[in-house]
C-alpha cells in the first residue's frame, strides 16, 4: 500500500520561498539529508519523505509533522551538536536548517522506528484519563512504585548535562505602536503607523515577512499593481529605511502583561551555522517592550478534524500542506486525500494537483457544496465525496489509506467503507483566530457562531486585534483592518491622524466559507476501540474526555487538568477548541457555555537562558567587595564566602592547612596574639537631626536619652510583632548625630525599616538617614595587649584601656589621616575598631600588617575571617541575628531581658506582652555542651528530652542554631533554641542523630568563656 | 508589570517599587492599654480585599519615598496616587460585582474571560 509513497523527489521543480542555489546538509538521527537555505527542519525532512519525527508523550505512538508553524503539536526533536549545547523539545516546524545541523528524535528507545515504550500504547487502557490523579489518590505506595517507570517512559527530551555556554541578551524598549505578526494585516498596520510618524516595532516569529501570503503560490496574489512578494519587499524596504521603525523576524511575542508590557523573544543566531555566528553575538535576546499601543495581527490557526486513526504521520492540516508546498516547495505527498468542512482546504487540493500530486479524493462533510467549487474540482477531474467523512485510516508508521463513508442528514454513517489509498490526508476543520495574546491582555473573548470560534471582544488595554486574529479571513479585509488600526493607534499615541492609502488586493484566495463543525466524526467501530486524538502531544483522545466527564468533571479547566489536554509544550494551540467543542457536544451545551481555558504567558516555551539574559554567573548577583579585598585576594589561599551582598574572606589558609585547621588557628590567635578582621561590611547609617535621639528611643528596645557624645551602646531592633530583626552598636557623635551599625546582611532592610517609620508613622520627627556603609572601611583589631599595636598606629590618641574605656569612641589620626576608633568588641576580648575613609582602607590594612613580626615588626598579627569571627562570638555567647534567631525570637527568648527598657514605647513593645510571647513554654536560647567534648553537633540538629526517640511523632524540644569546635575552650560548644531552656541549666538533653543513638548534651549558659571560668564546663 | 506614577519621580515600572500592604493603619499611641485582640488587629490583620484597596508603596529602587496608592486589586488598575498623610480620594472603579467577585473586565479570571450573549463590546 505504501508503494505510492516515494522517499525522494518530493521537492517541487520550482517555486517556494527557498534559495535553491544554497543547498544545506544536516543530520537527523545520524542520517544525512539535504535541504535548501530557507527550509525549516520540517520542510527539509518532508522534502526527503520523512514525516515521522517523534513519538508521543504517553503512548509513544509515531508522530509526524502536522502543522507548519509554532502550533504544531508533537513534531519536537532534540537539537544540538553535543550533550551540553543541546536543546530538547525543539519544534521542527520552527528550527531553520543550517550546514551541519544535528537533530535527533527524542522520547523513543532504542530508535524512532522501533520504540519499546510503544508497549504503553498496547496497555493504553491502563493509562486512562486522570491516570496521575488516580495514582496519587491510590494506596500510599502506588505512586512510588509507578514513578520510576513513568519517569523513564514519559520523558520529553534530554536536558543539557552542563551549564549553557551560550550568551543571551535582554533589552528594554519603548514604542508608540508594537505590531505583533507581519502578515498582510500586521504589515499594513505597521506601515500606516510608521507613515504617521510613530515609533513602530513590527515582529514576526518566522524568518520572513508576509505571513499567510507566503503560503500562496507565487504570482497568484497581487497587492496594488504588483505581485504580493514584490509589494511586501517594497514595504519591508521602506520600513527598514525608517529610523523610527524596528522590524524583527524570528521574534515571538511570548507574553502580554499589564500596561502594554510585552515580552519578545528573538532567536538571533539559532538559524546560523556555528561558522556563520559572529563572536559576541548573543544566541537569543529578550526585548521588554512597553508600548503605548499594541496591534495584534497574530493570524488564525487551523483546527484538525477529530476522527478515528487521525494521529498517523502523513495526516496533516490542509493549510500546512499548502504552506509546505508554496513557501518551501515541498510536496507532503503524491497521493492526497483532502478532508474538509469548509472551502479553504479545497485550495490545497488544487495547488497540490498543480504541483503534480494526485488528488485521490476530496471528502467534505458538507452535503451542499457551492456550485463554483464543485465545478472547479470536476473540471480538474478530482473525485468528490460530499456529505462524507474519513472514519478510519490504515498504515503503520505512515498513513496508507483513508476509509470513507457517506453520512446521512443526521451525521450518522450510511454506507459501507470505501478504502482509498493515499500517502497524505490534508484535513481542515476550519480556522480559529489566534487569540492567545489578546486573552493574556485580559480582553474579553466572544464566540462567533459563524466562525465557530472565539474572537477578540472588548479590549482591556490599549490594544487592537486585526486581520485573521480578529476573524477577518479575507485578504482585503485584513489589509483594511490593519491599515485602519495602524492609523488609529498612531493617532491614539499622539500622532496627527492621517488617512493612509488603500492597498487593493486581488481576490484569488480561497478562504473559509460555509463552515460546518462536527465535534467528532462518527466511527463504525465499538466506542471502546475508537482512537480519535484531540491532543497529539499528550495523547488525549475523545475517549479520555468522555471518561473525565463520566467521572463528574464538567468544567473545562478541570477536564484539562484531569486529561492533560492542552498541557504539553504546545499548550494545545490546535487542540483546545476541538476539546471545548467536544465537551460542549457531550454535555449538550453550547461552546460559549462550556467556555475556554485560560491563556497564560508564555505563548510558547522560551529558553531559560533567554529569560535569564546577562544575569548569570558573576552577573547573577554582583558581589560587593571591601577596600581591603585586593590584599585578601593576594593571600596564599583564601576561602571567600558571600555574606549579604558582600564577598568576605572566610578563612586565610596557611601552607599545609585545611579549612578547619585555619579556622582553629585564627580563632586561637585572636585570644592569644592579635587578630585582625576586615569589618568594613557592617551596615552603617548616619542618623542626624534634632529628634535623632527620640527616634532611637522608639526604634531600639533600650533607652538612648542619656548616651553622651563619645559613647557607644548596643541596640536591639524589633519588628512590630516583637521579634528580633537586627542588632548593632550605635555611637553618639553629637547630641543630634549618631552613627548606627547594623548586621552585614541586614543593612538595606534596616534602612528601609527606619525610613518607613520616619516617613509614615512619625513624619513630625526631624531625622535624616544616610547610608554610609561604603564610605567607611573598618579594621577590627582584637586580642590581649592589642592596645600597644593601636598605640603605635595612632598619632594623637592613647588607647590605654584604663582611660579609653569599653564602649567609648575617639576621633584620631594615623599619619594625619582622620580615623574614628571604637572600643567595642564582638569577641569579648580587648578590641578596637578603626574606621577610616574607604579610599584609605587598603592603606590602613597594609599599615597594620607592616607592624607584624613576619614583616619585620614586633607584633604577632593574624588576619582572621568570618568563620573564626563566628566561633569567637559564640565562645562569648553573642548571637548572630538570622542564625540564632529566625524571626520567631523575642529579646526575652534570647535571655536579653536587660536590653528591654522598663518604660516608654518602642517598635514591638506591646507585642512582648501578648499572651503568645509571654507563654512560659517558649523556646529560649541556651548553651549546650556535648557529653563527648570532641563531638561537634550539626547545626539544625533536633533536641529531644530522652535517650530513646521512642515512638513517632518524637517530641522535639528545640534545635541547634550554632555549633563549633572551640580551640580556646578545647571542646565543642553549641547554642540552641530549646523549650523552657532558661530553666533547664544543668539538665541533660539529647541531640537526635540520623542513624545513630542520640548524643547526650548538657544545658549551660550561652557565655561559654564565663561557664569555663565558673568551672561549669 | 504595571506602571506606577511615583509622586516624586513620575511613571516607572512596578519592579522599582515595593508594596507595604494596606494603607491608613496608624500605629496606636496607647498600645499599653489595648487588649491583645486589639493589638493583634493592628499588627497582623489586613483587609486584603478584592477591588478598591488603599496601599502603601515605596519607590525602593528610586527616590525611596513612601506614598499611598489606590488600586483595584482585581484588575491592577491604579485609581489614584497620593502622599502619606493624605486621605484616599473617591474615585469610581469597576468594583467586583459578578457572582465570583470579579470586576466586569480586566481581571482575566474565569467569570469575565468571555462576553455574555448580547453583552456590548
Ligand atoms: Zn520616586
Amino acid at each position: 500500500m505504501a508503494a505510492s509513497r516515494q522517499k525522494t523527489g518530493l521537492r517541487t521543480q520550482q517555486g517556494g520561498r527557498i534559495n535553491r542555489d544554497k543547498p544545506v546538509s544536516f543530520t537527523f538521527d545520524g542520517k544525512t539529508y539535504q535541504g535548501f537555505e530557507g527550509d525549516t527542519l520540517a520542510s527539509a525532512l518532508l522534502a526527503n519523505g520523512q514525516h515521522m519525527v517523534a513519538r508521543s508523550f504517553k503512548y509513544h505512538r509515531p508522530r509526524g509533522i502536522v502543522a507548519a508553524g509554532a502550533e504544531d503539536p508533537a513534531a519536537i526533536v532534540q537539537i544540538g551538536p553535543d550533550a551540553v549545547e543541546t536543546d530538547p523539545n525543539t519544534r521542527v516546524t520552527e528550527q531553520e536548517i543550517f550546514e551541519g545541523l544535528r537533530a535527533s528524535a527524542q522520547n523513543c528507545w532504542p530508535s524512532l522506528s522501533f520504540d519499546i515504550g510503544i508497549a504503553n500504547d498496547v496497555f493504553s487502557d491502563f493509562f486512562p484519563a486522570g491516570f496521575y490523579y488516580k495514582t496519587f489518590m491510590g494506596p500510599p505506595l502506588s505512586w512510588m512504585r509507578f514513578e520510576p517507570f513513568i519517569r523513564k517512559a514519559a520523558g520529553l527530551g534530554v536536558a543539557p548535562t552542563d551549564r549553557d555556554p551560550e550568551q543571551y541578551d535582554s533589552t528594554n524598549r519603548h514604542a508608540d505602536v508594537l505590531v505583533v505578526g507581519a502578515g498582510p494585516a500586521g504589515l499594513a498596520a505597521a506601515k500606516a503607523a510608521a507613515d504617521a510618524g510613530a515609533r513602530v516595532i513590527l515582529v514576526d516569529e518566522t524568518n520572513a515577512i508576509g505571513g499567510a501570503l507566503l503560503s500562496e503560490p507565487e504570482g497568484s496574489v497581487s497587492l496594488g499593481s504588483k505581485p504580493a512578494d514584490v509589494a511586501i519587499q517594497k514595504m519591508v524596504d521602506e520600513l527598514h529605511a525608517n529610523p523610527d521603525v524596528t522590524v524583527l523576524t524570528r521574534t515571538t511575542a511570548f507574553g502580554y502583561y499589564g500596561d502594554n508590557f510585552v515580552g519578545l523573544w528573538e532567536r538571533v543566531t539559532d538559524h546560523l551555522a556555528p561558522t556563520d555566528r559572529v563572536t559576541h553575538m548573543p544566541r537569543q535576546r529578550v526585548w521588554r517592550v512597553r508600548a503605548k499601543q499594541v496591534i495584534l495581527a497574530t493570524g488564525a490557526l487551523e483546527r484538525p478534524m477529530v476522527f478515528d486513526g487521525n494521529d498517523r504521520p502523513g495526516i496533516m492540516l490542509a493549510g500546512a500542506v499548502r504552506t509546505f508546498l508554496n513557501r518551501y516547495g515541498v510536496l507532503c505527498g503524491r497521493m492526497a486525500v483532502i478532508f474538509a468542512n469548509n472551502d479553504s482546504a479545497w485550495a490545497t487540493a488544487f495547488d497540490l494537483q498543480d504541483a503534480g500530486a494526485q488528488i485521490a479524493a476530496i471528502v467534505d462533510i458538507r452535503r451542499n457544496l457551492s456550485g463554483a467549487l464543485l465545478q472547479k474540482a470536476a473540471h480538474r477531474g478530482i473525485p468528490i465525496h460530499a456529505g462524507s467523512a474519513i472514519v478510519g485510516t490504515k498504515g503503520r508508521s505512515h498513513v496508507a489509506a483513508a476509509g470513507i463513508r457517506v453520512l446521512d442528514a443526521s451525521g450518522m454513517i450510511s454506507s459501507k467503507a470505501n478504502w482509498i489509498e493515499c500517502d497524505l490526508i490534508a484535513n481542515s476543520c476550519g480556522w480559529a483566530p489566534n487569540v492567545a495574546l489578546f486573552s493574556q491582555s485580559r480582553g474579553k473573548l466572544f464566540y462567533d457562531d459563524d466562525l465557530k470560534a472565539f474572537r477578540p471582544g472588548a479590549s482591556w488595554q490599549q490594544e487592537r486585534s486585526v486581520g485573521a486574529a480578529n476573524g477577518a479571513y479575507d485578504l482585503q479585509d485584513c489589509l483594511d483592518e490593519g491599515r485602519n488600526a495602524g492609523a488609529a493607534a498612531a493617532a491614539d499615541a499622539g500622532f496627527k491622524k492621517r488617512i493612509p492609502r488603500v492597498l487593493k488586493a486581488s481576490h484569488t484566495m480561497l478562504v473559509q466559507r460555509d463552515l460546518q463543525i462536527m465535534p467528532q466524526i462518527p466511527s463504525p467501530k465499538a466506542a471502546k476501540k475508537v482512537r480519535a486524538f484531540i491532543d497529539l502531544q499528550d495523547d488525549v483522545t475523545t475517549k479520555d474526555i468522555k471518561i473525565a466527564i463520566q467521572e463528574g468533571l464538567h468544567s473545562v479547566e478541570h477536564i484539562k487538568r484531569y486529561t492533560t489536554t492542552g498541557m504539553g509544550t504546545d499548550q494545545g494551540k490546535i487542540a483546545n477548541l476541538n476539546a471545548f467543542a467536544f465537551i460542549a457536544d457531550h454535555l449538550g451545551k453550547s461552546v460559549p457555555d462550556v467556555g475556554v481555558t485560560t491563556f497564560r504567558q508564555p505563548y510558547k516555551p522560551v529558553t531559560m537562558g533567554a529569560l535569564a539574559g546577562q544575569h548569570v554567573g558573576a552577573h547573577f548577583m554582583p558581589r560587593r567587595t571591601t577596600a581591603m579585598h585586593p590584599w585578601h585576594k593576594a593571600q596564599r589561599d583564601v576561602v571567600f564566602e558571600p555574606v549579604g551582598d558582600w564577598l568576605r574572606p572566610r578563612a586565610f589558609l596557611r601552607e599545609g592547612e585545611d579549612f578547619h585547621q585555619a579556622v582553629q588557628r585564627e580563632t586561637k590567635a585572636a585570644r592569644t596574639g592579635i587578630g585582625v578582621l576586615d569589618a568594613s561590611t557592617l551596615g552603617k547609617i548616619d542618623v542626624r537631626g534634632p529628634d535623632a535621639r527620640e527616634f532611637l528611643n522608639r526604634i531600639y528596645t533600650n533607652a538612648w536619652s542619656k548616651l553622651a557624645p563619645g559613647k557607644c551602646r548596643y541596640g536591639l531592633m524589633l519588628k512590630e510583632d516583637g521579634m528580633v530583626m537586627d542588632d548593632g552598636v550605635t555611637a553618639c557623635l553629637a547630641d543630634d548625630h549618631f552613627h548606627m551599625t547594623t548586621t552585614t546582611g541586614g543593612a538595606a532592610n534596616v534602612l528601609g525599616h527606619l525610613e518607613d517609620y520616619l516617613q509614615t508613622e512619625w513624619p513630625d520627627l526631624k531625622v535624616y538617614l544616610t547610608t554610609t556603609t561604603e564610605q567607611t572601611a573598618v579594621a577590627s583589631i582584637c586580642g590581649p595587649g592589642c592596645d600597644r599595636l593601636v598605640a603605635d598606629l595612632l598619632d594623637d590618641v592613647d588607647p590605654d584601656p584604663e582611660t579609653f574605656k569599653f564602649m567609648d569612641w575617639r576621633d584620631a589620626h594615623i599619619q594625619g589621616i582622620p580615623v574614628r576608633v571604637f572600643r567595642i568588641s564582638f569577641t569579648g576580648e580587648l578590641s578596637y575598631e578603626i574606621n577610616i575613609d574607604a579610599s584609605y582602607g587598603l592603606w590602613l590594612w597594609k599599615k597594620i600588617f607592616a607592624l607584624a613580626d613576619s614583616e619585620g615588626g614586633t607584633y604577632d598579627i593574624t588576619p582572621y575571617g568570618t568563620e573564626a569571627m563566628h566561633v569567637l562570638r559564640a565562645e562569648k555567647g553573642f548571637i548572630i541575628v538570622g542564625q540564632d534567631t529566625d524571626g520567631t525570637a523575642t529579646p526575652f527568648d534570647l535571655g536579653m531581658n536587660w536590653i528591654v527598657k522598663k518604660s516608654g514605647d518602642f517598635v514591638g513593645r506591646r507585642s512582648l506582652s501578648r499572651s503568645d510571647t509571654s507563654r512560659d513554654d517558649r523556646k529560649q536560647l541556651v548553651g549546650l555542651v556535648t557529653e563527648q567534648p570532641d563531638f561537634v553537633l550539626m547545626e539544625g540538629t533536633q533536641i529531644i528530652g530522652s535517650k530513646d526517640e521512642g515512638a513517632v511523632p518524637v517530641v522535639m524540644l528545640g534545635h541547634v542554631t550554632s555549633s563549633y569546635f572551640s580551640p580556646n575552650l578545647g571542646r565543642s560548644i553549641a547554642m540552641a533554641m530549646v523549650e523552657r531552656g532558661q530553666g533547664r541549666a544543668g539538665e541533660t538533653l539529647y541531640a537526635s542523630r540520623k542513624g545513630e543513638a542520640p548524643m547526650a548534651v548538657r544545658v549551660v549558659g550561652t557565655d561559654f568563656l564565663k561557664e569555663r571560668s565558673d568551672g561549669t564546663i | 508589570m504595571f506602571l506606577i506614577e511615583c509622586p516624586w519621580c513620575g511613571e516607572r515600572d512596578m519592579s522599582e517599587f515595593h508594596c507595604g500592604g494596606e494603607a491608613h493603619i496608624a500605629r496606636p499611641d496607647q498600645s499599653e492599654s489595648m487588649t491583645d485582640e486589639e493589638w493583634a488587629q493592628f499588627v497582623f490583620m489586613r483587609k486584603n480585599s478584592k477591588g478598591r484597596y488603599a496601599e502603601r508603596w515605596n519607590h525602593a529602587a528610586g527616590c525611596r519615598r513612601w506614598f499611598n496608592l489606590l488600586r483595584n486589586t482585581a484588575t491592577d488598575q491604579i485609581l489614584a496616587v497620593y502622599r502619606m498623610g493624605e486621605t484616599a480620594p473617591s474615585v469610581a472603579t469597576d468594583e467586583p460585582v459578578t457572582p465570583s467577585g470579579e470586576a466586569p473586565i480586566g481581571s482575566g479570571n474565569d467569570a469575565v474571560k468571555l462576553m455574555k450573549p448580547g453583552e456590548a463590546l
